[in-house]
């Protein structure tokens, strides 16, 4: 046995150095940074300064505000729209099956900043190609930048655009688990497809989907690269400003590592609360 | 029987009819990616509707590499993406052998830490993990910096303890009757055994360092040692740039892991679901 633990440790040294030193530090000395004053030089223990500030500042409650609308209509559309990708991928009768996984697929290996880019320049309100196609059936150009349930829009459609597939895949992985007798004797006894699909695949396919809820939940609780880049730094007017984008201005624009640090552990404790709250109605629907 | 073989032909026609109009969706955002790279910036601003590529795109990576040096961002990019996958491809496998074979004081305290970092949002270690890379190790803007944060990679650690606990022990005890050192047995006899396995977690690093672009954008701003998609996205948001040039950046960003993707489907999805089914 301890001979045994010697050669494990030897194996497991490397990762855990770098655990120790660029995640389980940061996250203590995270913690520990939340209650100081970062704004003098050196640092000034003050318990109540930036957790206090959190509390009244009305920049926080408009990330929060906003975080919460992109997870509240993003995410519960999203997840549907995959399920039924993952579904209709998974139908013995589609033709040129390999073309429309790739079409559903390919954006999970874009990277954010290519992304944004061409989103960016597809819906600029003057020469993009969204307003001029908008245009053709006479409707009137969104100013998809100016206007800020527009850009909201703009940010829950980039965002969906980019990760539907990647739900997707996992959800068809888990329908292919699904053993097909089960569906053969639903169909000899006469049941409709749509009824197999709301009695037999989605109360099986729902520990994956509350998955696929939890994954996405903590990725929208950190958003970033969407309303930095495609939105203009949250823009119009902090009208996209999610709290993943607060965090990089508190931290790395005004340099507050302090009031930052307060933030970071408020997106980590709401993830947490969320995807817990999450499991938890997921275990009582049933 | 005739009825019957009718509703199957209307029920595919509805399938593909619901999903023809999704997939092209899906597709537009990319092939305009491609018909905007091929333009110019003249043809991107007019009032017309363009559809097809066009010829453009040498002339509008010209602009591109006048607008930043996208060549060095590029070979910053594809050097720190393969070196951190062999190195993390390395580290995954050692510790996912000690978890999936050995028995050890602390083994359940490792597993939580695993666990528990997989849903940890980045964003509680960003900002002191810059302070203590770039206030005290003074690492900012240098390959390090780029490499060694990200190299703690929990889902790889899970992944590879899988491939290795699903191997038969008679394997590995003959050889240790024989007297061979464990580290023999890990190398020449485990590690050959989980080549496939290595090969899909090998592709999700790759991508997963080839797009990142937070931590790269914190830590390494200062031009000459950005990699190509913080190079990239410095431009975007700019009102004197070429917007051909920065889509011809996004193609080159993107068609070769798109390229990789096509033939390597199966790795790619075996790398996603990895986390997700077990």
């Amino acid at each position: 046995m301890r001979m045994q633990s010697r050669i494990a440790y030897a194996f497991l040294a490397p990762y855990l150095l770098i655990f120790a030193t660029f995640w389980l530090w940061p996250i203590i000395s995270s913690f520990l940074i939340s209650f100081q004053n970062t704004r003098v030089n050196p640092w000034r223990f003050a318990p109540s300064m930036n957790w206090g500030r959190l509390v009244g500042d009305p920049a926080f409650y408009n990330a929060l505000y906003n975080t919460l609308i992109i997870l509240v209509i993003q995410v519960p559309v999203m997840i549907a729209l995959a399920t039924v990708m993952a579904v209709l991928l998974n139908s013995p009768l589609l033709k040129a099956r390999p073309l429309y996984r790739f079409a559903f697929f390919a954006p999970v290996v874009v990277g954010e900043v290519a992304y944004a880019a061409v989103f960016r320049l597809m819906f600029s309100a003057d020469f993009g190609i969204i307003n001029k196609i908008i245009g053709t059936v006479g409707l009137a150009p969104v100013s998809w930048f100016d206007n800020g349930t527009a850009a909201m829009a703009l940010v829950i459609m980039a965002v969906t655009w980019r990760w539907a597939g990647y739900n997707a895949i996992i959800i068809l992985a888990g329908l292919q688990s699904i053993p097909g007798d089960v569906y053969e004797a639903a169909t000899l006894d006469r049941v409709g497809k749509v009824q197999q699909f709301f009695h037999i695949t989605l109360p099986l396919l729902k520990p994956i989907i509350l998955f696929c809820i939890v994954l996405s939940v903590i990725g929208t609780m950190q958003l970033f690269a969407e309303p930095f880049l495609i939105t203009n730094r949250g823009g119009p007017g902090g009208a996209t400003e999610t709290l993943g984008l607060l965090l990089y201005r508190q931290g790395f624009t005004s340099l507050n590592f302090g009031y930052a640090s307060a933030i970071a552990y408020t997106i980590a404790a709401l993830a947490v609360a969320i995807s817990l709250l999450n499991l938890f109605f997921g275990r009582e629907a049933k | 029987m005739r009825s019957k073989s009718r509703s199957l032909l209307m029920r595919r026609l509805v399938l593909h009819a619901a999903l023809t109009p999704l997939a092209i969706i899906w597709l537009f955002p990319l092939w305009m990616m491609l018909v905007f790279s091929t333009m110019s910036d003249y043809g991107i601003f007019s009032p017309d509707i363009v559809l097809v590529p066009s010829t453009q795109f040498i002339e509008n990576f010209q602009n591109l590499q006048a607008d930043t040096d996208f060549l060095r961002a590029m070979f910053i990019s594809i050097t720190v993406a393969v070196i951190y996958t062999i190195l993390s491809v390395m580290l995954t496998s050692m510790a996912g052998w000690a978890l999936a074979r050995y028995r050890f004081a602390g083994r359940s305290v490792v597993i939580a830490i695993i666990l528990g970092t997989i849903t940890l949002p980045f964003a509680v270690v960003v900002i002191p993990q810059f302070i203590m890379v770039a206030r005290e190790f003074r690492l900012a803007n240098t390959w390090v910096a780029l490499i060694v944060p990200p190299l703690f990679n929990s889902l790889g650690v899970l992944f590879m303890r899988q491939a290795f606990s699903m191997m038969p022990s008679e394997l590995f005890d003959a050889a240790r009757v024989e007297g061979v050192k464990e580290w023999r047995i890990f190398l020449h006899i485990a590690l050959p055994l989980a080549r496939p396995t290595m090969a899909a977690l090998s592709i999700i690093l790759f991508l997963a360092s080839w797009n990142n672009y937070l931590w790269p954008l914190l830590i390494n701003s200062k031009p000459g040692m950005m990699t190509a998609p913080v190079a990239l996205g410095t431009l975007i948001g700019l009102t004197k740039v070429s917007w051909g040039g920065i889509m011809a950046g996004a193609v080159l960003l993107t068609a070769p892991i798109l390229f990789v993707f096509i033939f390597l489907q199966r790795h790619f999805i075996s790398g996603i679901t990895a986390g997700a089914v077990k």
